[in-house]
């Protein structure tokens, strides 16, 4: 009948445990193990496309993937790009938080001084959003790569970044200073998809709820 | 020298234009046929006359102020502009009015999407018809318009916009976590909903039921899996899309090759003027909903009119888009 089911695979941090749930869910993903430059693998009926996981939101909201796995926090970022989440998949864990030098009083400094803290970070919405919602105003300073670098040089009074263990933080004299949200990797779908091909995507939710488990 | 026009506009040529208006000409025709007159109405309206129709989150994305100060904006659909024009002008006439327009309509956009600031719809307007009569209509309009746009793949879904504000109420559920559950919902967030009603005081098992229910789409098969959910708000749902269901099929003679209808009890529109009956337009083709509709017999009360309301818009450069996909998937077939 149709053709495959194009699910959008996450390449980087989530890449592995994606491959393991994939797996665990009887999907063979053995050849996007291996060290092939491809970007578009056949595998069990499917069609997996790897991308950037920032990437997964555009394509599964533009029905060129039917269906997706990326984490929260792109979600959350990207929230104007409208797709099912059908599914936490537990994996992937990490906090979003707001973090500032150690020892440091420079973001209750400036909130006083100014009326507003200088906050860079790589997630301008959530950051917005978070500010917003807790009443404070802040100057946002978007990076794209290592935001850590920032307040260490001046550039804005704290940051609202990604953490997992917490380590990249401590190594740059960063602390934790207040915890916005907790991200996990989640399963999405397109709406079109989700409505034309409910029996599959059921399939593959109930698959996939099983293996998250395990 | 380059002009630009602003993002999310666009210009057409004559070779789509002779397109587009081929589309156009069949969808009206189509309309004019089943007895829906074409009307037109200003592109600016009052805004005051606009935000009385619209319900929240759907605020217009363009005002201005004229030369003597009045607050006008830029229709962000028909509907309500046609729900003013009925108040206005037909108040006194004998329902049912059936209306129908080509209308281009004015929506903020997203920077950097690919969203249309000024998009082309085509729809029609039922007023006066009782409920489950009335939605028949509508839909038997909509598949006749599909048909005439040559959209062989194209399906439309079926829901219920009462169905869970009368479950979640039936469940107990205060307003605010009624209304915060309801937003994951429309939003498509079904993780979010599980986590929003394992807040609330609710059991378990109704829990399980919120999000079995969201997920229950398909054919006629799926009306008797959500009557196993004993609620009162899923009887009286169930019922009405029964209602609906064996009507449309009476009606089999006039499609052979049967109906477009699937059921979805998943299915919510985000403006908040619907009740009863809604629905969406979708097609393998593309990603995107071409189009949707519904009931919106609490709109016509806004304008000091009691009567019931259906109706539907398509979105035509999507149509036109998967119009096209289908074209050519089906000229690789051969």
């Amino acid at each position: 009948m149709s053709e495959p089911l194009k699910l959008a695979v996450p390449r980087g941090a989530l890449f592995g445990e994606t491959l393991d749930v994939l797996d665990a869910a009887g999907v063979d993903t053995s050849e996007l193990r291996g060290d092939s430059r491809s970007l578009i693998f056949e595998a069990s009926g499917m069609t997996l496309v790897t991308m950037r996981p920032s990437d997964v939101p555009t394509y599964v909201a533009a029905g060129a993937a039917d269906v997706g796995i990326t984490g929260k926090d792109v979600l959350l970022e990207q929230s104007d790009r409208l797709v099912y989440e059908l599914l936490d998949l537990g994996f992937g864990r990490c906090r979003m938080v707001l973090a500032g030098r150690k020892g440091s009083d420079r973001l209750k400094d400036s909130q006083g001084a100014l009326g507003m803290m200088r906050i860079a970070t790589k997630y301008p919405r959530i950051a917005e959003g978070y500010f917003e919602s807790t009443g404070r105003q802040i100057e946002l300073i978007e990076v794209k790569g290592s935001v850590e670098l920032a307040p260490l040089v001046g550039l804005g009074d704290g940051i609202v970044d990604l953490v997992a263990t917490g380590r990249t933080l401590e190594e740059n004299e960063l602390e934790v200073r207040e915890e916005i949200v907790e991200c996990t990797a989640r399963f999405v779908a397109n709406r079109v998809a989700h409505k034309l091909r409910a029996t599959e995507i059921d399939e593959l939710t109930e698959k996939l709820r099983e293996a998250s488990k395990g | 020298m380059i002009h630009p026009i602003p993002p999310g506009t666009r210009d057409v040529l004559p070779e789509e234009m002779r397109e587009l208006r081929r589309l156009q000409t069949a969808l009206i025709d189509v309309f004019e046929g089943k007895g829906y007159g074409q009307v037109a109405t200003p592109a600016l309206e009052y805004d005051e006359v606009l935000t009385r129709g619209r319900g929240r989150g759907d605020e217009a994305g363009y005002r201005l102020f004229d030369e003597s100060g009045e607050l006008l904006a830029l229709r962000s659909e028909m509907t309500v502009p046609i729900a003013r024009l009925v108040a206005t002008r037909y108040a006194a006439a004998e329902p049912p009015l059936r209306f129908c327009y080509l209308a281009a309509a004015y929506r903020a956009v997203s920077p950097q999407r690919g969203e249309l600031r000024e998009s082309l719809q085509a729809g029609v307007e039922l007023i006066g018809a009782p409920a489950e009569q009335g939605t028949v209509e509508v839909i038997s309009v909509l598949e006749a318009a599909l048909d005439a746009a040559e959209l062989g793949s194209a399906v439309i879904g079926l829901g219920d916009a009462d169905l869970y504000r009368d479950l979640l109420a039936e469940y107990g559920l205060e307003a605010e976590a009624r209304n915060s559950a309801l937003a994951r919902l429309a939003a498509h967030d079904l993780v979010g909903l599980e986590a929003e009603l394992g807040e609330a005081e609710i059991d378990d098992e109704q829990v399980a039921a919120c999000i079995a229910l969201a997920q229950l789409r398909g054919g006629e098969e799926v009306l008797a899996q959500a009557r196993e959910h004993k609620a009162a708000a899923v009887t009286r749902a169930v019922e009405r899309l029964e209602g609906v269901n064996e009507a449309l099929s009476e009606n089999q003679n006039s499609r052979p090759d049967g109906h477009r209808v699937q059921f979805d009890f998943g299915l919510m529109r985000d403006l908040d003027y619907y009740n009863g009956a809604i629905f969406e337009v979708y097609d393998p083709a593309v990603g995107t909903i071409l189009g949707g509709g519904g009931r919106y017999d609490g709109l016509m009360k806004r304008f000091g009119l009691n009567l019931s309301a259906a109706g539907f818009a398509l979105y035509l450069e999507r149509v036109e888009v998967a119009r096209a996909e289908e074209r050519q998937r089906r000229k690789e077939k051969r």
